[in-house]
């Protein structure tokens, strides 16, 4: 079957993603996956959105962070303060995605600006709940589009810390949670590697050469020794993902 | 006699819309508009443009398409935030421009995370100056908003960080219901609006629905008594194209469709003569 390259980060993402999960889930992509996961093999995994909708498991994909879908169908619903101090930083989440306009090869990530933050070339939206998810969240997926324009050597504007320029920065910061762990990406799929803190190509999509995703990466990219070959997407996961996202369309045209 | 003050009172409270921003309103104030994607005081927030209040101090964890309405109409000089896009669509290009260019007049920005903006709510309704936190580990805001300080914890000395509490001259927030004395209560996603109300000064609630006694769904409903706000408005509809739990959706495509208004002046600015020529109708 035939699947597009968003489809199958989508569910390279889903799969990652145990029942046992709590999941801060962000809007796009990983409300995506997140929701996919659950209605594929991960029936139990517990969705939250930083809106403060608990458990939540809605039937269309939310255009907002806080569309009335999540609360309707969520177990509870607590407030902003609530959901970042007691839920956040209290450490209940066991994983966070994030995304962005530049992540580095240690998975420090800009959602800020583009150029000098007081005089940007382009003010982009901000951290939201990033900085913290980044912090607290047992460990964090990244899901992005990959190019040299967004995966640089440095970036402008550190918004949510990876792991700063090298290991064991988290743990001197007194962080006691993994940071990012896995980047999926329309190529492949990159991994933290221990001994340096930076992210290596530990699986590639199928059908994608090593110098493509060179070419799409502004920082020179190592592979693992033994690098995989992902798995395609399953016809039941397409299938599930298209009625997802069909539904989504309907609902939000209005 | 006491019954008279009492209906006195209760008039003095529930107020019109251009009389409850009239009156609590002024040029270079403090205002905190919020509701977290659910419940956004739209309505109040044209009337603010009408009115044409001039040098806000705009105070929102996600600024949404209200501020760019705002900023865009040139009614604001500062905005304290957290988040400042288009949700699930883009942009917001009104307060891009005011960033990138200073148009329509350039805006400074007292720029946090969310977790901030939330414990500095919460740190206000408390009557702190400040709120203490975990966060910011490695970010760089922290080396450019001189407003973002760490501190070391008195018993463990582990690094924290503190923010200067929100303390609005102004709240304004849309709620389903009020009662006709003025108590108010809100459900659904309830965001930081009880902690933004207890933290101003003033608080100004539109609301669905006028009704005679308010029937808490729980006794742990989210209720705001009479005398925590300063005025109550009738205003059906005042969270549109936002929504009303209970009430009525979120206009999702109207989100997709300020996309174009947003991103081209003149687009926008027959949409700013627009709202000017007509009255919010009830």
């Amino acid at each position: 079957m035939q699947y597009n390259s968003t489809e199958l980060m989508t569910v390279v993402a889903s799969r990652i993603l145990k029942n046992s999960d709590v999941c801060f889930v962000g809007i796009g992509l990983p409300s995506a996956a997140c929701n996919l996961a659950r209605l594929t093999h991960a029936p139990d995994i517990t969705l939250i959105y930083e809106s403060g909708t608990i458990q939540t498991k809605p039937d269309v994909l939310p255009l907002s962070i806080g569309d009335g879908e999540l609360c309707e169908t969520a177990l509870t619903t607590v407030s902003v303060p609530e959901m970042f101090s007691y839920w956040l930083q209290g450490g209940r989440i066991t994983v966070g995605f994030l995304g962005g306009a530049q992540i580095d090869k240690f998975g420090n990530i800009n959602t800020t600006v583009v150029g000098d933050y007081h005089k940007p070339k382009v003010r982009l939206p901000g951290g939201g709940g990033a900085p913290e998810i980044a912090a607290f969240c047992h460990t964090i997926y990244v899901i992005m589009k990959q190019s040299p324009r967004a995966f640089v050597e440095k970036v402008d504007f550190i918004t949510s810390f990876g792991h700063g320029d090298g290991p064991g920065q988290r743990k001197a910061m007194g962080l006691n949670t993994s940071g990012p762990s896995k980047i999926i990406t329309d190529l492949c799929i990159m991994e933290t590697e221990e001994a340096t803190g930076e992210f290596i190509v530990t699986s590639i999509h199928p059908g994608v050469a090593r110098e493509t995703i060179q070419e799409n990466t502004g920082w020179k990219i190592r592979f693992a020794e033994e690098v995989a070959i992902t798995d395609v997407p399953e016809l039941e996961e397409l299938e599930a993902l298209r009625l997802l996202n069909e539904k989504t369309k309907m609902a939000h045209q209005g | 006699m006491k019954r008279c003050f009492l209906i006195i009172d209760m008039q003095a409270k529930i107020q019109t819309l251009q009389e409850a921003i009239a009156t609590h309103l002024f040029d270079g104030a403090t205002v905190a508009m919020e509701g977290f994607t659910h419940l956004i005081p739209f309505a109040a927030g044209h009337e603010i443009i009408r009115q044409g209040f001039k040098n806000l101090e705009l105070v929102r964890m996600t600024p949404d398409m209200i501020y760019d309405q705002l900023i865009g109409a040139g009614c604001v000089r500062k905005l304290r935030f957290s988040w400042g896009g288009n949700p699930g669509v883009g942009s917001l290009y009104r307060l891009r421009e005011a960033i990138e260019k200073g148009y329509p007049q350039p805006l400074e920005v007292d720029e946090h995370s969310h977790a901030a903006m939330a414990a500095a709510y919460a740190a206000g309704a408390s009557g702190m100056p400040c709120a203490i936190f975990k966060g910011y580990y490695g970010a760089d805001l922290e080396k450019v908003n001189p407003s973002i300080k760490t501190l070391a914890c008195p018993f463990t000395g582990e690094r924290l960080v503190a923010v200067p509490a929100i303390r609005p001259d102004v709240t304004i927030i849309h709620a389903q219901k009020a009662s006709k004395k003025g108590d108010v209560s809100l459900e659904g996603i309830v965001g930081v609006q009880k902690e933004a109300v207890l933290a101003a000064k003033a608080a100004i609630v539109t609301v669905e629905e006028i009704v005679d006694e308010l029937q808490p769904s729980s006794p742990n409903a989210v209720i705001l008594p009479s005398w925590t706000v300063s005025a109550v408005v009738h205003v059906p509809g005042g969270a549109k194209p936002s929504y009303a739990h209970g009430y009525y959706s979120r206009d999702n495509k109207a989100y997709m469709d300020w996309e174009a208004i947003s991103k081209d002046r003149e687009r926008f600015n027959e949409w700013l003569q627009e709202l000017k020529s007509t009255d919010y109708a009830v």
